[in-house]
């Protein structure tokens, strides 16, 4: 958990790393997440509609950097939290997320940080790039 | 294409309920491992009236308790192949936790043309509530719809 009370601009607070997306993963977040477009699972769909194969749901990317931020600073602590989907990400894509301190504040009575987040593949391709806001304290 | 008249179109209010096994399946999915969410007791310890949510958790709360799945999208006459997420935002008032039963009300806020119509940006807007009437969070999707 990050230590807080030190925080500084461009301090490093969120870094974790996730194993390669497999079709399985995609399969089992369709359940998971209610979201069933078969535009993730169903290769023919996917055809069809123009790509040339399934790809990963933007939200579960997005679980995997809402993981590492809640890694970093519990759940509660959190104030908000959004992502642009910069590129889809593929089948085995090992993704590594990144958030940095960009400022600190004081709002609603308390020490607050904005972070930088980033979600990369292991081509150094930007999937996700978001920001969060939490409490320190 | 979806027009400029979507805007301000309510749809119906999704009521849902955090249920432990269900997010059991949830963290298995990704992997998660922090004893916040996978133990009671842990939570607890951490000062938490229950097992608390993982951020995007809301996303899917809306759409596994949707009666309409994809409401928004047949009401708008959108094909689920030409569409996109472009981004997501959650703002987060109060806490969630397992046993809650949250009513989510979603919105269009925006239309917009990109690329000389070849993209509609559509932004759907939810605020959520507990059992409690208390506004726990607002989120936002922006769905991108390849219209060529």
């Amino acid at each position: 958990m990050t230590e807080t009370t030190t925080a500084a601009v461009g301090d490093r607070v969120v870094h974790k790393q996730f194993p390669a997306i497999s079709r399985h993963r995609l399969a089992l977040y369709c359940g998971a997440s209610g979201d069933h477009n078969p535009i993730h699972v169903d290769i023919d769909f996917a055809k069809a509609s123009g790509f040339p194969d399934v790809f990963s749901h933007g939200m579960l990317v997005m679980g995997y950097l809402g993981q590492a931020l809640s890694d970093a600073f519990p759940p509660d602590r959190i104030r908000a939290f959004s992502t642009r989907f910069s590129a889809i990400t593929q089948v085995g894509a090992e993704l590594t997320c990144e958030g940095t301190i960009a400022e600190l504040f004081e709002a609603g009575g308390e020490r607050r940080a904005r972070l930088t987040l980033t979600t990369k593949d292991q081509h150094g391709e930007t999937k996700l790039a978001g920001e969060a806001v939490v409490a320190l304290s | 294409m979806v027009d400029q008249s979507a805007v301000g179109r309510r749809f119906t209010p999704v009521t849902a309920q955090v249920e432990p096994g269900r997010l059991r399946y949830f963290f298995e999915t990704l992997g998660e491992s922090n004893p916040v969410y996978r133990d009671a007791a842990a939570a607890t310890a951490a000062c938490y009236r229950g097992i608390p949510i993982p951020p995007t958790y809301l996303f899917c709360l809306e759409m596994l308790d949707n009666e309409k799945s994809f409401e928004f999208l047949t009401a708008l006459d959108i094909d689920l192949g030409r569409v996109l997420h472009g981004e997501q935002s959650f703002v987060y008032h109060a806490p969630v936790v397992v046993g809650d039963t949250l009513t989510f009300s979603p919105r269009v806020a925006s239309v917009t043309d990109k690329k000389g119509g070849a993209m509609t940006l559509i932004v759907v807007e939810t605020a959520v509530t507990n059992q409690d009437g208390v506004h726990v969070a607002d989120t936002a999707r922006t769905i991108v719809v390849r219209n060529g």
